[in-house]
């Protein structure tokens, strides 16, 4: 059990500033993100788009944001936790128990989600009988690929990930590429190899087709796919992969006593605390009256609940505002030698 | 002020006016239609303002960007007549257009 003054749930940029928050007012904390990076949104969607909403600075990406962010983290010890996800929140007297899907417990007296719009899931496939299927004969990673040696596995999807996998996997199995159109999202380099490889024989490629349904018992024999005009093909697969990127999912954070309405957590204005003493909510996931979902906005909320932070996990003593630019506390914590 | 018509998964019609210049998403959101989740707020970086596009209507929209494409791949159950919301500006031209939401966004 990992105790802590607070855990954050999510590493985008308002969960890493509110870090630097907690930080700089004296109190520890961990961080959890179901992603294996940190910059959640910022990261994952759009690391190269502009943003120019950000306060004194006038322009940059969300990679450099992120980079940005990081690096006003450093004077501090902070512990990530990434590619976990938090499933569970429970209280215990003054404390809350968190859980991860990984098996690591937090026990802390605050909670603060910024979680954005949820944690980032793999989507999946829409034909019902497929979740009987997972993590047995239908996959939305690669974990180890000498399971499918020998083996026909059959690929969706029009990316990097679905290409790549495409081409690694002709060498050790009979491969089924199938995609919803003719053109490909993935790197031309890769695309070309695909194309040598299907003239070659290596990959049978499928495009204009959608996976319309999957039979087997307890393993998939075979599966149906269907193309634009009504065509319908059975294919026969041991394996089925899809790569059709990440959706935002709520997930479990809705299973917390929340109030939760359009997958937004209700909080107050002053501390952004929730229906639940001790659990915050910031960040795009919170919802007020005259709520913005900027970067900006889950700056400030991060720097609020950072403050009400304290007096649950300091109860005796008082918080003290101090600015950056002139205290000697805060700048022993960022470890600046003041002359 | 041009009418959207948005049918939701459950064949209910929803009409309703959006001022020029916001997206059909947008026009959804504000008016509660449901079944238009926009989770990235209108920046074509997820794909949960999909919706289906009546056959004669699809062919009088602007072309897709690139992207727009590239997106729907991610969408759940897209079909020819796929457009993401947030990416059909609305304008005089528009008015009367007839989207389909799809059952679920993700």
């Amino acid at each position: 059990m990992i105790k802590t003054d607070a855990l954050i749930i999510g590493a985008g940029p308002t969960g890493l500033f509110t870090a630097h928050q907690l930080k700089l007012i004296g109190l520890d904390c961990e961080v959890v993100d179901n992603l294996d990076k940190i910059g959640g949104q910022c990261i994952e969607l759009y690391p190269d788009k502009p943003i120019y909403d950000i306060p004194a600075v006038p322009e940059c990406t969300g990679e450099e944001l992120t980079n940005n962010l990081i690096n006003q983290l450093k004077p501090f010890d902070i512990k990530f936790h990434l590619g976990e996800r938090v499933d569970e929140v429970k209280k215990d007297n003054d404390n809350w128990i968190v859980k991860t899907n990984n098996g690591k417990s937090f026990s802390t007296p605050n909670v603060i989600i910024a979680g954005g719009v949820g944690s980032f899931e793999p989507r999946k496939f829409s034909p019902k009988e497929c979740e009987k299927f997972e993590n047995k004969s239908i996959f939305y990673s690669v974990q180890d690929k000498k399971v499918f040696e020998g083996k026909t596995v059959t690929i969706f999807g029009g990316g990097d990930s679905a290409l790549d996998w495409a081409v690694e996997l002709s060498k050790i199995a009979k491969v089924n590429l199938v995609h919803r159109r003719d053109e490909f999202r993935g790197a031309q380099a890769t695309l070309n190899k695909v194309k040598e490889l299907t003239s070659a024989g290596k990959i049978n490629l499928l495009t204009k087709y959608q996976l319309v349904s999957v039979s087997g018992s307890s393993k998939i024999e075979s599966i149906d796919i269907k193309s634009d005009d009504g065509e319908t093909k059975n294919l026969k697969t041991d394996y089925v992969l899809g790569f059709f990127g990440l959706i935002m999912q709520l997930g479990p954070i809705a299973n917390w006593g929340l109030n939760i309405d359009k997958k937004t957590i209700d909080v107050d204005t002053e501390k952004f605390e929730t229906n639940q003493k001790g659990i915050y909510a910031v960040g795009d996931i919170c919802k007020y009256p005259g709520k913005l979902k900027l970067i900006l906005s889950g700056f400030h909320e991060g720097a609020l609940a950072a403050r009400a932070c304290f007096k649950l996990a300091r109860p005796n003593e008082k918080y003290r505002f101090e600015f950056t630019t002139s205290s000697k506390t805060i700048k022993d914590r960022l470890g600046i030698k003041s002359d | 002020m041009p009418k959207i018509t948005y049918i939701t998964h459950d064949k209910q019609s929803h009409t309703v006016e959006v001022q020029n210049g916001l997206t059909v998403m947008e026009g959804a959101v504000q008016n509660d239609i449901p079944g238009i989740d926009a989770d990235c707020g209108g920046g074509m970086a997820c794909a949960t303002c999909h919706v289906y596009v009546k056959e004669d209507w699809f062919n009088k929209l602007p072309k897709k960007e690139d992207g727009e494409e590239d997106m729907l791949d991610m969408a759940f159950e897209p079909k020819t007549n796929s457009r993401l919301s947030c990416q059909l500006t609305v304008s005089d031209e528009l008015d009367g257009l007839i989207v389909d939401i799809p059952s679920k966004q993700t």
